[in-house]
């Protein structure tokens, strides 16, 4: 399996990353080698191997349902790059 | 005793204790090392006015019952420290303030430390040799040119170098041992879940671990019982009562198993690293230790498993960093996705960006299965090699790293070359357990080499008892002529 | 009432080239009854100032973490368990991950591959008899917030306060054949949820939301069309109208030789009619894997058992017992049993008076005037124990049906209890029939004229002594012995 130009472009729309055409080649390079020791994985039958989801051999473990956070809007905002003290503001949005 | 930050923690707590040292003192000497020292570049923030103040305090009003009493400490810059920038080594959180403090430092200050500085680190934690840092590569004090290792490396840098007196990394594919590995330190990753995660910026959730580096096993144990516990605020942590390893430290090791895993001797691995491995076992054999042969079938598995996890995971951890709430914004761009994509493409480095590509490619529609379940069906086979092995001995020694310490640049333009730094710490990471990374040599040019001893999940004290009967035995000094100051 | 069994399905539209059928699935997204969000302790109570109700986790701040909130398992389980659903013992949260600026994590934690809640049935009363509606799954998700788009023209503005709130999506079978079917559906689940407590069913707060998948396919096809998805409707109007616009739309595009696309599409209120969301274009990728942060599920079943033994009659059974019980046909049961609330004021009220005649005075007069003051059955003007003296009233006779919407009225008014109106205001019907017939030979004797043309074949002019009778009383004259005696003495 190799990755073309085309698909590295989807990619980093899909990951909201611009890349410019200079950056792509050199990308390509890199991620064909990268995915050429990664496929070395193709060597093993999984076929009846479970995937791990967990590491940890337990449950999920839950929280009592009470009001313990929130009410804390200024330490929310505090970070912004942009916010109107009231809500974060970012560019406008095309539906 | 004429210079206090050339000492082990422990030894300097005990100092601390007999009235000795101030609080104050200790700090202002670590603080005109720092100031010496910045050609090595190991912080991105120095707090120093913070820490002389806390030291006062602790001097007006010292409780010498706890395990840290009126110890500075630096720390990895990828812990939240309320009120103190953090960086995670990158551009796009270059201005973040948080509000809060990590679980595993608010342990530490509350066991009577304090905070000296963030340390510099790779991006996000993603390097072996802090060379992706937005704020510059870090210097290796065993040699000038040298990588510290990643990505605590400002960690080792820092302790090697008597910056702090120990200090904490984290550890997602070798990011604690690799770097002990190269300055001739100790570094610990605990079993995944012992230390909780709640503060600390994510990088792959499943595999990071925080963990103590230190001068000597002694001080790990003391870091390490500081740091862990269970935390409520992390479903992944493990819910169980506190050990008190310092305590509990022993050396008598005698009859105790320890498998060598035939899989770690690799293709073009130097002669010196199968002669320091050679040299542990015979250690620990003198120590009554016995040795078994062991077979961890898919371990030449576990880095390839590795950039499939890693990535797939950071990819959607760092979905968060987009301009919005906090950290950096990118000014060009009409519209929101514009403005994402410029936020994410400037705020980001280069390996941040290659790794969040790749993830998100292995998740993808098409290639889910081929590349992100299979790499999750490896990985139960990785744990499986592990829990085969773990009912026959007690704790498995490997070298920790293929190398000693390589020159800055030398594996920038090659990323698998780079990878491949971390083929012998990553299946521990895969598989959740607890490994430590202990010096035990040098190499030809004089550079420190580690050994590695990885135990049965929750098994610290063991392998910190086996480290601490091997360091007793190995006569290893780490000398390092401070060319920086 | 009429029980309309004997009506036909027969929502079908026509083209040149034939009928079609409309086929309907809906996803719907159900805000969870819980006092914290799914993963933080942050509130969920609706309309707070905006950002308040955010912690540092729904605003996905560097190193914080999720933990479960209990109760919104117990929610998700009691549902499934009231939609006769399978409760999945195993369970895995995934992240569904994609970028809008009201997502702050860049990912939604929802369940993909293994919900907690597998397939179940909800049963519909249509006019053309029982239908069920088969549901595929439910799982437990986290909402998003809030973009504003209208306070500035050239930036949104963002409101995370429902960001993290837990959310049921239940998703149906593609088994809807109707508008009409589909709001039976709506209303059945929501009705269902409000018995459980699991969901308060508030559309307007958007408590109620569903995603519409709509195709069309000719009459007698047994392959599914390529269906739309109308995306976040919250209304059950739009969603009719959604369902008809675009019905029309696919029947049209067919029509023409044209293929569908399958695509996720908008409801736009203002102009009826859906459109293609663009920025939706890429968003079909949404690479979903587990949460590492989030170990799997596990339920003990002891757990869902205890669930199930608590769960509230629900209302299928309880319109079967109340049938049963109470003599009610299928419509009356099917409307008391709409609201839970509905249904106790119901039973206290046919407890203490007659069965039938309270369901027929509940169904008429108290809703009517509940529907006219925008009321509802909780915050009546009328006790359960006064509306039941009332009906008792008419039941023994004590007054007249005439009479008792006057009650009715005054109760509303003044709050006071039937008895004590009918006394002080001498409403009492006059049921003596010594006293009655003296009062109808007055007027006889009054109206002799009258009786003779009446004797002689005029019998319509019975209706106008019925009339003098009542004057004379006041209203107040028994009505079935007025006329008994009306007839008795025309007849001497």
């Amino acid at each position: 399996m190799s990755l073309d130009k085309e698909k590295i472009k989807h990619v980093a729309k899909l990951a909201r990353i611009s890349v410019n055409e200079a950056k792509v080649d050199s990308l390509t390079k890199d991620l064909n080698s990268i995915f050429k020791f990664i496929e070395q994985l193709n060597e093993l039958d999984t076929n009846k191997v479970e995937p791990l989801t967990s590491i940890l051999n337990q449950s999920l473990r839950s929280r009592k349902d009470e009001i313990n956070d929130g009410k804390i809007r200024e330490k929310v905002l505090k970070n912004s790059p942009k916010d109107s003290e009231e809500f974060f503001v970012v560019p406008k949005v095309v539906e | 005793m004429s210079d206090i930050t050339n000492q082990s923690l422990n030894q300097i707590i005990k100092r601390i204790k007999t009235k000795e040292i101030s609080s104050t003192d200790l700090t202002k000497a670590y603080i005109k090392n720092i100031e010496g020292a910045k050609k090595l570049n190991a912080f991105v923030t120095t707090t120093f006015d913070y820490a002389l103040d806390k030291a006062k305090q602790f001097d007006n009003k010292p409780n010498f019952d706890q395990l840290l009493p009126g110890i500075p400490l630096a720390v990895k810059d990828l812990f939240c420290t309320e009120n103190f920038k953090t960086t995670a080594g990158s551009n796009i959180l270059n201005n973040f303030v948080p509000s809060y403090e990590s679980t595993v430092t608010k342990n530490l200050w509350d066991n009577g430390s304090f905070l000296l500085g963030k340390l510099n680190c790779d991006e996000f934690a993603m390097g072996s040799s802090n060379e992706t840092s937005y704020f510059g590569n870090v210097i290796n004090p065993v040699g000038d040119q040298l990588v510290p290792g990643g990505s605590s490396g400002g960690s080792s840098s820092a302790l090697a170098a008597d910056l702090t007196p120990a200090t904490i990394g984290t550890d997602t594919g070798g990011s604690i041992r690799q770097p002990a590995s190269f300055t001739g330190t100790v570094g610990l990753k605990p079993t995944y879940g012992l230390c909780s995660r709640w503060g600390i910026v994510a990088f792959a959730s499943s595999l990071d671990q925080a963990g103590p580096m230190t001068k000597d096993i002694t001080d790990c144990a003391i870091m390490l019982e500081a740091m862990s516990g269970f935390d409520e605020k992390d479903s992944t942590s493990i819910n169980k009562k506190k050990e008190n390893y310092s305590k509990n430290l022993k050396d008598n090791i005698k009859g105790l198993k320890i498998g060598i895993p035939k899989e770690y001797r690799v293709d073009n691995m130097p002669k010196e690293i199968d002669e320091l491995w050679e040299k542990g076992k015979k250690i620990l054999k003198d120590l009554g230790v016995e040795l078994i042969d062991i077979s961890l079938p898919h371990t030449k598995y576990a880095l390839p498993t590795y950039y499939i996890v890693a990535p797939a995971e950071a990819s959607s951890n760092l979905a968060r960093y987009d301009g919005v709430r906090y950290g950096f914004r990118s000014e060009k761009g009409k519209d929101l996705i514009e403005m994402y994509e410029n936020t994410r493409s400037e705020g980001f480095g280069d390996e941040v960006k290659r790794r969040i590509l790749i993830g998100t490619y292995v998740l993808s529609s098409g290639y889910y299965d081929a590349y992100y379940l299979k790499a999750q069906k490896v990985r139960q086979l990785i744990k499986r090699d592990f829990d085969d092995n773990f009912t026959k001995v007690d704790a498995i020694l490997t070298p920790s790293t293929p190398s000693s310490a390589f020159k800055i640049g030398e594996k920038t333009n090659d990323p698998v070359s780079m990878y491949l730094n971390d083929i012998f710490t990553v299946p521990t990471n895969l598989a959740g357990l607890p490994a430590l990374s202990l010096p035990a040599g040098l190499d030809k040019q004089g550079l420190p080499l580690g050994l590695q001893l990885i135990g049965k999940p929750l098994d610290e004290q063991k392998i910190l008892n086996i480290g601490y009967a091997f360091e007793k035995n190995c006569e290893f000094k780490n000398e390092i002529k401070k060319w920086w100051s | 009432m009429v029980v309309m069994k004997s009506e036909k399905f027969d929502y079908f539209i026509n083209g040149d080239n034939g009928k079609y059928e409309v086929v309907i699935g809906l996803e719907v997204h159900a805000q969870v009854l819980s006092n914290s969000k799914l993963f933080s302790g942050s509130p969920t109570k609706f309309g707070a100032e905006p950002n308040e109700h955010v912690s540092l986790i729904d605003s996905a701040f560097p190193g914080m973490l999720p933990v479960i909130n209990e109760e919104c398992v117990k929610q998700a389980v009691r549902t499934g368990l009231g939609l006769n659903a399978k409760i999945n013992n195993y369970s895995v949260f995934d992240r569904k991950n994609y970028f809008y600026a009201d997502l702050p994590q860049g990912y939604q934690i929802s369940q993909y591959k293994n919900p907690i809640v597998g397939e179940g049935k909800v049963l519909l009363d249509m006019p053309y008899g029982s239908k069920e509606v088969g549901i595929e799954r439910l799982h437990l998700e986290q909402d998003a917030g809030k973009s504003i788009h209208d306070m500035d023209p050239y930036n949104t503005y963002v409101d995370l306060n429902r960001s993290g709130i837990a959310l049921m999506e239940i998703v149906s079978k593609p088994d809807l054949r109707s508008p009409d079917e589909v709001n039976a559906y709506i209303k059945k689940l929501r009705t269902i949820m409000r018995y459980l407590g699991t969901c308060d069913g508030n559309m307007q707060e958007g408590s109620l939301r569903a995603d519409v998948n709509v195709s069309v396919r000719r009459v007698g096809d047994k392959e599914f069309g390529t269906r739309c998805e109308i995306k976040n409707v919250n209304s059950i109007k739009f969603m009719q109208m959604a369902i008809e616009y675009e019905a029309s739309r696919q029947v049209v595009l067919l029509e023409s030789g044209k293929e569908i696309d399958q695509e996720t599409r908008l409801f736009d209120t203002k102009k009826n009619e859906t459109r293609s969301m663009r920025s939706k274009e890429d968003a079909h990728d949404y690479r979903y894997f587990p949460d590492p942060d989030l170990l799997p599920l596990k339920l003990d079943q002891k757990l869902v058992d205890d669930l199930k033994k608590s769960l509230p009659e629900l209302p299928d059974k309880k319109k079967e017992r109340f049938i049963k019980d109470y003599g009610l046909n299928a419509y009356e049961a099917n409307v008391l049993v709409s609201e839970k609330e509905i249904s106790d004021y119901y039973e206290e009220v046919a407890k203490l008076s007659d069965n039938k005649l309270a369901a027929t005075w509940m169904m008429g007069d108290l809703f009517a005037m509940l529907n006219d003051k925008g009321l509802n059955i909780s915050n009546s003007p009328i006790s359960a124990v006064d509306f039941a003296e009332l009906v008792q009233a008419i039941k023994s006779g004590e007054i007249s049906g005439r009479i008792a919407k006057e009650v009715f009225e005054i109760m509303i008014e003044s709050g006071d209890s039937p008895k004590k109106i009918i006394e002080t205001k001498g409403l009492k019907q006059q049921s003596d029939p010594k006293e009655l017939e003296k009062m109808i030979n007055e007027i006889l004797s009054k109206n002799k004229d009258k009786v003779d043309q009446y004797k002689s074949g005029k019998e319509k002019l019975f209706g106008f002594f019925v009339g003098q009778v009542m004057k004379s009383s006041g209203g107040k004259a028994n009505p079935q012995l007025t006329n008994e005696i009306l007839k008795k003495l025309l007849k001497g």
